[in-house]
């Protein structure tokens, strides 16, 4: 059930500037998880106190959004891409 | 010079240095360039303004960025213009038109890339980029073109000719992305930790958004070192609609005006609308949406700037209106036949906006109302073309032309008897 998560720039001190990383996850919830197990600190700069994703971090599974999917409880397979993006981008 | 200091997360207030950077590292807030305000206190007058060029760099000592690097086409000091016949259609005793359609490539977007790419060169980039809903790319490829710069403008596939050609013109690569705005913008995130680039509105976005405040300083000083009453912006990120606020705000502490009581009111369409939706709702909290409307140019479904756009409607006791498809053909013709100018489809949600505020009475008939019509009409041609009159079609005879006009009006107009 190996998922691969991009690592954006700004967490890339948490993990040696690694910029990809390989997961065992059935939902996100569960691949914040594993990326807390691999680089500690990672899941308080991803989720709040209650699990939510915080307000400027977008997750997305395989380019959509999650918000469009089942959020955090979005269900993740084998050969998924996983991408974590900061969201204050773009616009004007 | 500049008077930029720092940038400044606007969520936990930590400082980093002047960098091509844009989120915070620890809860990745949006970061703000933050100034010294005595030193631009120090060093501007009403008068010292008032001397400087008819562009933007009028305000230089507010801008983050070193004017010795700018690209200068020519852009800002617009018309602010008294639009009596519109207010008068829409019942509003005074109302100007902020044109921004008369800027070099006919949008606001030169306004803020004017400022990303001074900053890009002073950082030593050769490469400038963007993700775009077709304004912001004709603006970045023309700027590059003047800089001599290597120039990628990624844009959703499905945009209005005049933007695609109005990009393609100046000779950059053009990416058309299968997706919506919102699939480019991810994509071109994520090429930015990857590319030596520039993207104006990713890792240079602080210094970027900024450009947008010359909307606020212009509309002050042009109404004489004073604020209207309400300003109503088009919001598509959301990023204008908060940094025109930012201006009055920061034009009052360097001892231009008085303080600002402006109700800051923001216009969406229908079709892409989660700024608005979430204003109706009474939460903070926008949910994002799939766009479905003519006004590409706003159809950004997950709005950077969202969140601060909806507490400065709380903050300036402002509001968000939203348009159907039809009312924006409306509004933009209703712009153009009262005053003469001509929106692309964004003015024609803020026109169709504001006059839905005043005839709910959110705007009252009293109040000074200020609308930003933020690009021109040619660019969006598709929107309005089986909008308007067909032309009569005669024959190069007096009676042809009176049999034409006779069958269009009813009644001969204009001959001489």
């Amino acid at each position: 059930m190996a998922v691969t998560v991009k690592i954006p720039t700004p967490l890339r001190g948490l993990t040696l500037n690694q910029d990809t990383a390989s997961v065992e996850a059935a939902d996100v919830t569960a691949c914040v998880a594993a990326l807390e197990g691999l680089f500690p600190g990672m899941r308080e700069r991803l989720v709040d106190e209650v699990g939510e994703i915080r307000r400027f971090v977008n997750i997305y599974v395989n380019g959509e959004d999650v918000r469009f999917l089942s959020g955090t409880t979005t269900p993740l397979k084998s050969g998924d891409e996983v991408s974590i993006v900061p969201a204050v981008a773009g616009g004007a | 010079m500049s008077f930029a200091k720092a940038l400044r997360c606007r969520e936990c207030g930590r400082e980093y240095p002047l960098d091509p950077i844009f989120s915070c590292e620890f809860c990745f807030g949006p970061l703000e360039v933050a100034y010294d305000l005595d030193g631009i206190r120090a060093a501007v007058s009403r008068d010292s303004i008032a001397a400087g060029p008819a562009t933007i760099w009028r305000y230089a000592p507010f801008l983050p960025c070193d004017p010795q690097y700018k690209v200068d086409l020519g852009t800002g000091y617009t018309p602010l213009i008294k639009a009596d016949r519109l207010a008068k259609a829409i019942g509003l005793d005074t109302l100007w038109i902020k044109n921004d359609t008369v800027n070099p490539t006919w949008s606001f977007k030169d306004r803020v890339v004017s400022i990303a790419i001074a900053r890009a060169r002073e950082f030593g980039f050769t490469a400038i980029a963007c993700a775009s809903t077709g304004n912001l790319a004709n603006s970045v490829a023309a700027h590059a073109a003047g800089a001599g710069m290597e120039c990628f403008v990624f844009i959703p596939d499905d945009l209005e000719q005049g933007k695609v050609v109005g990009s393609g013109i100046y000779n950059p690569t053009v990416v058309k992305v299968r997706g919506s705005y919102d699939d480019v913008n991810r994509l071109c995130t994520e090429l930015s930790m990857q590319y030596p680039w520039a993207f104006v509105n990713i890792n240079v976005r602080p210094y970027y958004a900024e450009g947008s405040r010359t909307i606020g300083f212009e509309i002050a000083e042009q109404l004489g070192w004073r604020t209207p009453d309400h300003i109503v912006a088009p919001m598509a990120s959301g990023s204008m609609y908060t940094k025109i606020w930012k201006a009055l705000q920061e034009f009052n502490k360097a001892g231009l005006i008085d303080a600002p009581k402006t109700r800051m009111s923001g216009a969406q369409a229908a079709g892409c609308s989660p700024i608005t939706t979430a204003f109706e709702k009474g939460t903070l909290n926008f949910t994002p949406q799939k766009p479905n409307t003519i006004a590409k140019s706003l159809a950004i479904g997950n709005p950077a700037d969202g969140y601060y756009a909806l507490k400065q409607m709380q903050e300036t006791n402002g509001g968000a209106e939203m348009v159907t498809d039809d009312e924006v053909i409306e509004g933009i013709k209703l712009l153009a036949e009262t005053e003469g100018i001509w929106a692309e489809t964004a003015g024609g949600v803020t026109i169709g906006c504001l006059k839905k505020m005043v005839a709910s009475g959110f705007i009252k008939r009293g109040e000074e109302t200020v609308a930003i019509i933020s690009g021109g009409g040619l660019k969006t041609l598709e929107a309005v073309v089986g909008a308007v009159e067909e032309p009569l079609h005669v024959d190069p005879r007096i009676a042809s032309f009176e049999e034409a006009n006779r069958a269009r009006k009813g009644v001969l107009v204009g001959a001489q008897a």
